[in-house]
């Protein structure tokens, strides 16, 4: 463990990021004390500028305040990363693990599945679900999670398919070891590093989905959200540039930061690339 | 007196910062004259790689670089030439052959196109003339249809057709100097033979001096004119081949020398009369391809095994002996069941396993056991030894305290330390892990032992350790072994009985020592034939007597 | 067997191969369509404001749409094969209609947006690789990393704050300016100018994803022994560069491109969106504000088919690039 944070806190840039996480983090967790208020609010003067009326970062056509919206937005945005992410990893594992350890007709039914979900746009199947099921947090994260399995899944297939057929996990087979026991304890252990380093990034891509869908007016309408600021203060570009802008750079912030931290993850947790560096 | 080509003085090769020592290479003296071979001999981590890719500017600067000597090539230093010169030597005067063909060659262009480049940038030649100049040197080379082997790409070629196309390529300049680095180690010993045959021959009739370096004291003893000897980055001894190979001077040439395996098949043992394992028309098939309404490529079927039969005593080791593709490791594989075979009996102590499900299968594992090839795929990285030795007696039904007694006293046996059960597999050496390995084999306490190469991974030095290892504990556990192997030297020590495979197919069968006083089968007499370094052998193995 | 005969074959195969695929997705289609509340003659309904329970029985008699679910999806394949995606109620159009009309600016935007992205990827990864860890590798990584976590949207609107609004470069909205009745290359012209912003903002995104996988390649393959190799045989690092590693390092790239089409699609949802880009996406969400479903999954299907039909193309052309494929 240590030895891991001393590989991890070499790449400058992943402490970077972790740096910036941790702050988005507070935020998130702080949102309910430093803004107390419901974030649907009519808070005071509608577009005031940033610094002004009492605004940190403004407000918006109903006076709603924007930094406001953006500590309550943090929560929503690191809630649905994480537990589509999680959700989707389970899935994928799952998925790919059988495909992989078993191989034939089910490896061929589970790919073919897999590669089906990965020819249909996803972002579109995101919006035809969240569509379908009405939009609440509850289908966001279906939807997220049931369009970002796949690539965990081919991943975990991957790994499973070359570990097979490596000699230590023969020997458990000369031994007798049962197969769910193969599976849980002798190979998904080696294959936690690049799990852990695709869902880091994963979670990035789902705050990027989720922004987008709220973007396009399929939040929750009971929660904020980065993304329904923006739609909602798009049409205020002209006027009042701050109402977009400042979500937006948080959503930047968040998945950059996330990004860094993934890759410093990989760095750390990938003993080959590290020799090539 | 011929001319001296290349003379390399005091030369040290500077390793990064914080690694296991200062000097990859440390104050190595060679030199290498016209029409000669030189090999440079010497155990993993020698430096000898390093030294070959010195002379040619091929270190992986700037972490591994020259720090001191002079490399001196017909009065150049080519360690202080520009780079613009130092192209001009790659290629042209100075060429090189490497250890694996496959990715030795860039897998999207045509040998063709590879060759060619050679001419280009080494002078002015119409194209016209450069393809002939091609299609010449792969004739030279010996390949079949160089016409079409122009346009071919490297995956079409098989292994020793590659190394051939390499070689044509190192030869494409008429240079005066070639380094081949372990040439022949990915290849076949059939095929081995047929290269170092083309390396020698080229070598005389273009007087050109090579640098050969390798690890095998056979490829030695074929093709050597002088050898050098390297230890840890210091060349410890260095003289004519003869000399060195017959009465070596340094201790550890001597031991090096000393554990290559003799090719006289060792005092036979009576055999006894108790069959152990029967293996009866074991058939297995691969198939692949076909489908997509006959659109897809050609079915092709690949017998793995046909109708193979092994016959093993109680206290006998039998030798499984083929190159690759011979399905010498997919037999191995159907005997434990790691494999199913389609046909055929397995019978151990009269019960055929064959046709045993995964369950009723269970209750059997422990009494045929697995030694694997590759020390280090064969523990898993994130298990500790203690563990990985005791968990086949707990799950098949000991309790935890018996099995832990039985892994320290098993880690005892194999020649490791006590404090090994609570460390991870990474900590140890290659030959260390292959102890564990024996240790995790030997836990179960099993009456057949399936070795697949147990040695074939590790230097000569561990090879002969693990090779007495094994020995004694089937005397001492009076186990029974089927020992597969490329390599007919380790055979000629270890087994009594031998199984000669080809094709999925036994060619022959009987003692070690019939077999290799008299082999019956055309290939059988190929392979022997093609065992580097038997005439050496032979000599000493007299002189022994 | 001659080589225009196997590549032909080969690309049967691949069709071939494609067909299950096109299956799934429309049987998806149909799933899709069965699990949304209330089905069309609901919505008829509620258009009508009300309507007996008799005659609308009538019309889901009319429809097909009492009868047993697998005869459903019999019926939903043979129209869907006919080319027939079922009807907007809103527009009161057929939604294939529909669609169509808005196939050629979405196909315009995609392709300037991938010779975009790939073009620039490829070349910026390869000047990040070449020049490793200097100021031109550091500048091009942030730059990838920057955009690679910047969402779609919001670069469009700060794009339009910045270079229509405030500079009035480029247009806002719109693909052309329709009141100006532009013919010929006038139109052309126009049509390019609106182009520009949504296509920048679109390709951003993809322009990041390629040059971080560009680099990633080369310098995998810089570390190869056909490279050592080559330098054995003397020859410059340029041609080591441009003509041995370059073409290794492009293969990876290459079936990225096509991977990523479908995400492609889902961009343009968003860019065509916040551009007014009268495309697919545009219709999207459009459809979307109009809970219009029928022409939803219109659109997902066709966009799906478009995937496939892309990836095959790509597949080709790796075939054509990596004479490791069996094409036979």
């Amino acid at each position: 463990m240590l030895e891991f944070w001393r590989l991890f806190c070499r790449n400058r840039s992943a402490v970077l990021g972790l740096t910036i996480l941790v702050l988005v983090i507070l935020m998130a967790a702080f949102a309910n004390f430093l803004f107390p208020d419901d974030p649907f609010r009519l808070a005071g003067k509608p577009m005031s500028p940033p610094g002004e009326g009492g605004f940190l970062l403004g407000s918006d056509s109903l006076g709603r305040d924007v930094a406001s919206g953006i500590a309550h937005g943090a929560k929503t945005s690191l809630l649905i990363g994480l537990v589509a992410t999680l959700v989707a990893v389970c899935v994928g594992v799952i998925m790919g693990a059988l495909a992989g350890y078993y191989g034939g007709w089910i490896d061929d039914l589970l790919m073919r599945t897999t590669e089906m979900f990965q020819t249909i746009p996803s972002f579109i199947f995101a919006i035809l679900l969240v569509a379908i099921m009405k939009p609440s947090i509850e289908s966001i994260i279906i939807a997220i999670a049931v369009v970002s399995w796949p690539a965990v899944a081919r991943l975990v297939r991957g790994e499973f398919l070359s570990m097979r057929s490596r000699e230590f996990v023969q020997a458990c087979h000369t031994i007798g070891m049962g197969d769910i026991r193969i599976m849980l304890g002798e190979i998904l252990p080696n294959c936690l590093s690049p799990i852990i380093v695709i869902g880091s990034l994963m979670v990035a891509t789902a705050i990027l989905i989720e922004s987008g869908l709220a973007f396009l007016g399929l939040g929750d309408p009971n929660i904020m959200s980065w993304g329904f600021q923006i739609g909602a203060g798009r049409t205020l570009l002209r006027s009042a540039w701050w109402v977009c802008t400042f979500p937006g750079v948080a959503i930047l912030l968040t998945v950059l930061a996330i990004n860094l931290v993934g890759e410093g993850l990989n760095d750390a947790l990938n003993p080959r690339l590290r020799e090539r560096k | 007196m011929s001319t001296r080509i290349l003379n390399i003085r005091d030369l040290h090769v500077a390793l990064p910062r914080g690694s296991q020592r200062p000097y990859a290479v440390e104050a190595a003296n060679l030199h290498l004259d016209e029409n000669e071979i030189l090999c440079v001999v010497g155990e993993s981590g020698s430096g000898k790689s390093l030294t070959a890719r010195a002379v040619m500017g091929l270190l992986p600067q700037p972490h591994v670089h020259v720090a001191k000597g002079e490399i001196d090539f017909l009065g150049e230093d080519v360690t202080r030439v520009t780079d613009a010169r130092l192209r001009q030597i790659r290629g042209s005067e100075i060429s090189m052959i490497f250890q694996e063909p496959m990715t030795a060659l860039n897998p999207v262009m045509t040998i063709g196109v590879q060759i060619d480049e050679i001419f280009r940038f080494h002078g002015k030649m119409p194209a016209k003339e450069r393809r002939e100049r091609a299609v010449s040197l792969l004739d030279d080379v010996h390949l079949p249809d160089p016409a079409r082997i122009v346009e071919a790409y490297p995956h079409e070629l098989s292994g020793g057709q590659r190394q051939r196309a390499m070689i044509a390529m190192a030869l494409a300049l008429d240079p005066k100097i070639i380094i081949a680095d372990e040439p022949t180690t990915a290849l076949d010993v059939t095929t081995q033979a047929q290269i170092l045959k083309l390396i020698k021959d080229m070598q005389a009739a273009h007087n050109t001096g090579v640098l050969f370096i390798t690890h095998d004291f056979g490829v030695v003893a074929d093709i050597a004119d002088r050898v050098a000897v390297m230890q840890h980055g210091k060349v410890v001894e260095a003289g004519p081949a003869a000399e060195v190979l017959n009465t070596p001077q340094h201790p550890y040439t001597k031991a090096l020398i000393g554990a290559v395996p003799s090719l006289t098949p060792r005092q036979p043992r009576p055999r006894a009369d108790e069959r152990v394992l029967q293996v009866q028309a074991l058939t297995k098939t691969y198939r692949s391809g076909g489908g997509f309404f006959g659109l897809g490529e050609k079915e092709r079927v690949v017998h793995a095994a046909k109708e193979v039969e092994i016959d093993l005593r109680r206290g006998e080791t039998i030798g499984i002996v083929g190159e690759s593709g011979s399905g010498k490791s997919t037999v191995a594989r159907c005997i434990v069941r790691l494999i199913d075979a389609e046909s055929g009996r397995i019978l151990l102590d009269g019960k055929d396993l064959r046709p045993l499900d995964r369950n009723a299968m269970r209750g059997y594992r422990p009494k045929i056991q697995m030694v694997f090839q590759d020390p280090y795929a064969s523990l898993n990285p994130r298990t500790k030894v203690g563990r990985i030795i005791a968990q086949g007696p707990v799950i098949q039904g000991k309790d935890s305290a018996t099995a832990e007694a039985r892994a320290r006293e098993l880690l005892d046996i194999v020649g490791l330390d006590g404090n090994a059960y609570d460390r991870f597999p990474h900590e140890f050496s290659g030959g260390q892990r292959q102890r564990i390995g024996i240790a995790r084999a030997l836990a179960l306490e099993p009456e057949v032992l399936v070795a697949d190469e147990p040695v074939s991974a590790l230097d000569v030095s561990i090879q002969a350790q693990i090779l007495e290892l094994l020995d004694e504990i089937r005397d001492r556990m009076n186990l029974s072994m089927v020992f597969i192997t490329h390599d007919l030297r380790v055979a000629a020590q270890v087994c009594d009985q031998l199984v000669v495979m080809r094709y999925g197919e036994v060619v022959e069968a009987g003692p070690t020592g019939a077999i290799f006083a008299d082999p019956q089968d055309a290939y059988t007499k190929a392979l022997l034939g093609a065992v580097p370094g038997k005439d050496w052998s032979k000599k000493s193995d007299l002189a022994a007597m | 067997m001659n080589h225009s005969a196997r590549r032909l074959r080969y690309v049967l195969k691949r069709l071939l191969q494609s067909l299950p695929i096109v299956l799934a997705i429309i049987i998806l289609n149909f799933l899709l369509l069965q699990l949304a509340e209330g089905d069309a003659v609901d919505v008829l309904a509620g258009e009508a404001g009300s309507a007996t329970p008799e005659y609308m029985a009538e019309l889901r008699a009319k429809f097909g749409l009492d009868q047993p679910v697998p005869v459903q999806l019999f019926i939903y394949l043979k129209n869907v094969l006919m080319g027939d995606l079922g009807y907007s109620f809103r527009h009161e159009m057929p939604v294939s209609e529909l669609i169509f009309d808005r196939f050629i600016p979405t196909l315009l935007l995609m392709v300037s947006t991938i010779i975009l992205a790939v073009g620039f990827g490829i070349v910026l990864g390869l000047l990040a690789a070449m020049g490793l860890n200097t100021w031109r590798d550091t500048a091009i990584s942030i730059f990838a990393l920057l955009t690679y976590a910047t969402p779609l949207f919001w670069v469009g609107l700060m794009l339009i704050v910045v270079f229509s609004i405030n500079l009035g470069w480029f247009p806002t909205s719109g693909m052309e300016n329709i009141g100006m009745f532009y013919t010929g290359w006038d139109r052309v012209v126009d049509i390019a100018h609106h182009l520009v912003l949504p296509t920048i903002t679109l390709s951003l995104f993809y322009l990041a994803l390629y040059t971080r996988l560009m680099r990633a390649s080369m310098l995998e393959q810089a570390g190869q022994d056909y490279v050592t190799t080559a330098r054995a045989k003397g020859l410059t690092e340029r041609r080591i560069m441009f003509v041995h590693v370059l073409r290794n390092a492009l293969l990876p790239v290459v079936t990225m491109a096509g991977v990523q089409v479908g995400a492609l699609i889902g961009g343009s949802v968003i860019v065509e969106s916040v551009f007014a880009w009268p495309g697919l996406g545009m219709l999207a969400f459009e459809a979307l504000f109009a809970r219009d479903l029928n022409l939803l999954l219109g659109i997902f299907l066709l966009s799906a088919l478009l995937v496939v039909a892309v990836n095959l193309v790509v597949d080709i052309i790796y075939s054509t690039l990596d004479p490791r494929i069996e094409v036979g």
